[in-house]
């Protein structure tokens, strides 16, 4: 039987969950086994336009070129799996979505003439179908081989959608909302990343986005109570993910409206 | 055979070595990210000397005091249940072999092992994780492997935190049963009871003295002391008003509204047992672990029967954990399911207090009767 042949593309991105799977040791050596990899830019193999069983896009659309590139991606393969919070969510880069961003290019940039941003930063599976997503900044590497293992078996990939919050205590750690007033997010937020910050003592940042039944109105409610200022509630939502829709709701109800200054 | 003496302050460290020289890892109380948790420990230096804990509804502090006792903590933000009921637990393993697969199951080398400080309230959430464990139709033989190897040494508690409620069930602050040896330690030393006959064996080996009567009279006083608490559930058997209340999903919508699904509540109730079990396997697909892990009745998955998830809302999901505790536990394992310990009210992000909800919802249950 012939190899299932794999495409990973990138669009809007830093290119982190790439490097998940280049980093990913011997399970890469064994992956180069199983697949034929037509596509990985960051890998050196650079086919863009080749016909795939599954393609791993990563990134947001965030230019016009992203938008021509994703159709012509949807049209060549079989499977289409967003992975990372930019590709499933709009990324980090969707902040200028919910924020007064228009004058940041000219803030930034001498000439912002050359840029070619669109207005806003879209998930993936805004223009396109998307067979599966795999969240995450980055994603997780288990959750990838997981995946992959189950769509080379021919079967649905069984992703978690419940809270960070349930790895926690399965990993034995203290909740830090309640030691220690933190603004965790990891009530609101899907699982996948093992808790990784709140085993460090850091409060949940939403790299894997929304989870099931995100009830950030109760969440943001208590972290106002707990005495931290209103718009610093509104910013913890919309940080990683603030493409998400449930995230981009609280952003709007605790945010206080200032005016820009003129640019 | 001698059940009852006076151990000074600075003998525990001889428990310790005892506990050690007989093969036993000794579990205890030490305070780690800013809370007090049991863990393998080596010494007593381990031990959270001086700390007291400062409970309410989603918050949990420690204090430093100037006191050199051991044990005047009240909760740990885990009972024993991780020891047990461990959270991810492989059940067993399919490898491809030539000609087919074999499927072989899990088996552990679990170490006799020794916990230092358990309460009333977690003796009677063992007794309960034992009575479903053990001793239904299946047994779970990785529960009792370790169950098996259990040396337990309770403490009396001489405090209450603000969210203890035991009194009002039954199962503190005085320990009720359940352990092998039980401690009453004041700043002197402990007043040691052996209450099995490991632990009379154990007593024996400790360098005791006999028991001062105002130890004893104190350590009463103290427990006493101890069982003025800030809440209570309305009685121990809430099946009428809880089976009442349950049909009528309005009365869930208050706190509902403020309910994160998040799970901790569960996840840190003593006697909450739920599990799911995930498949795992490596990249080449060569073999298969069945995984064990905590579930909870607020998560989704939980009621996914047949393409559709059965308890959606936060409503059928707080009420399932609630009314399955409180009252459906009853017909199922003849008492309630809580033993006043008070984690999930601490520990709830968002601070709900389950003994407020079920006085709320009692008082509506009763206004909606009609008047003779």
């Amino acid at each position: 039987m012939a190899k299932a042949s794999v495409a990973v593309h990138k669009l809007t991105s830093c290119s982190g969950c790439q490097s998940v799977i280049l980093n990913m040791g011997d399970n890469l050596l064994k992956l180069i086994e199983l697949v034929d990899i037509r596509h990985f830019i960051e890998a050196g193999v650079n086919a863009p336009d080749a016909q795939v069983d599954v393609a791993f896009v990563e990134g947001s659309i965030s230019t016009h070129e992203d938008e021509e590139r994703i159709k012509r991606v949807r049209e060549q393969s079989r499977f289409v799996v967003a992975i990372g919070a930019c590709a499933c969510s709009g990324g980090v880069q969707a902040l200028r979505n919910v924020k007064d961003s228009a004058h940041w290019a000219s803030a930034v940039y001498a000439d912002p003439g050359y840029l070619d941003s669109l207005a806003d930063s879209s998930p993936v599976a805004e223009l396109i179908k998307v067979d599966l997503e795999l969240w995450g900044c980055p994603i997780s590497e288990r959750q990838l081989i997981a995946a992959i293992r189950a769509l080379l078996h021919g079967v649905a990939p069984v992703l978690p959608t419940e809270k960070v919050c349930q790895e926690c205590k399965r990993a034995g750690q203290v909740c830090v909302l309640v030691s220690q007033a933190s603004p965790c997010m990891g009530p609101v937020t899907r699982a996948g990343c093992g808790a990784l910050c709140p085993s460090f003592g850091a409060p949940c940042y939403t790299c894997f986005g929304p989870s099931e039944q995100p009830n950030c109105d109760a969440l943001g409610e208590r972290l106002v109570g707990l005495g931290i200022p209103a718009q610093q509630v509104a910013e913890r939502f919309v940080s990683i993910s603030a493409g998400a829709k449930p995230f981009q709701r609280a952003w709007a109800r605790w945010r206080i409206p200032v005016k820009e200054l003129e640019p | 055979m001698q059940q009852s003496a006076f151990l000074p302050h600075q003998a525990l460290a001889q428990l310790f070595d005892v506990l050690q020289r007989d093969g036993y890892t000794v579990v205890g109380p030490t305070a780690e990210q800013g809370a007090i948790l049991y863990r393998q420990l080596d010494s007593v230096d381990q031990l959270p000397v001086g700390l007291v804990d400062h409970q309410a509804p989603g918050r949990y502090r420690l204090e430093q005091q100037a006191h050199g006792r051991y044990f005047d903590w009240v909760g740990t933000a885990q009972g024993l249940k991780p020891w047990l009921f461990t959270p991810e637990q492989p059940l067993m393993v399919a490898r491809e072999v030539e000609g087919g697969l074999r499927f072989e199951s899990v088996h552990e080398n679990v170490p006799p092992t020794a916990v230092i400080g358990v309460r009333g309230c977690d003796l009677a959430a063992l007794a309960l994780q034992d009575k479903h464990f053990l001793q239904g139709e299946y047994p779970d033989p990785h529960y009792s492997t370790r169950r098996e190897q259990l040396l337990l040494i309770a403490v009396n508690c001489h405090r209450s935190a603000a969210t203890c409620f035991c009194v009002s069930t039954g199962d503190g602050p005085e320990v009720t049963g359940g352990a092998d040896m039980v401690l009453d330690e004041l700043d002197q030393g402990f007043w040691v009871r052996a209450t099995s006959p490991r632990g009379s064996a154990l007593l024996a080996r400790l360098p005791t003295r006999p028991l001062p009567g105002w130890h004893k009279r104190r350590s009463k006083t103290l427990r006493k002391r101890a069982r003025v608490q800030q809440r209570a559930l309305p009685s121990r058997d809430l099946r009428t008003p809880l089976y009442q209340a349950r049909d009528d999903e309005t009365l869930w919508q208050s706190v509902a509204d403020r309910c994160l699904t998040c799970g901790n509540c569960a996840a840190v109730c003593p006697t909450c047992f739920c599990s799911r079990v995930d498949e795992e396997s490596p990249l080449d697909g060569g073999q298969s672990t069945q995984v064990r892990r905590w579930d909870t009745c607020f998560n989704d998955e939980h009621s996914y029967l047949v393409g559709h998830v059965v308890r959606k809302s936060a409503v059928h999901k707080y009420r399932q954990w609630l009314t399955h505790k409180l009252a459906i536990w009853h017909d199922q394992y003849d008492r309630s399911g809580c033993t006043g310990c008070g984690r999930c009210i601490t520990w709830c992000p968002v601070g709900i207090d389950i003994v407020e909800e079920v006085q709320r919802l009692c008082t509506e249950v009763k206004a909606q009767e009609p008047h003779e």
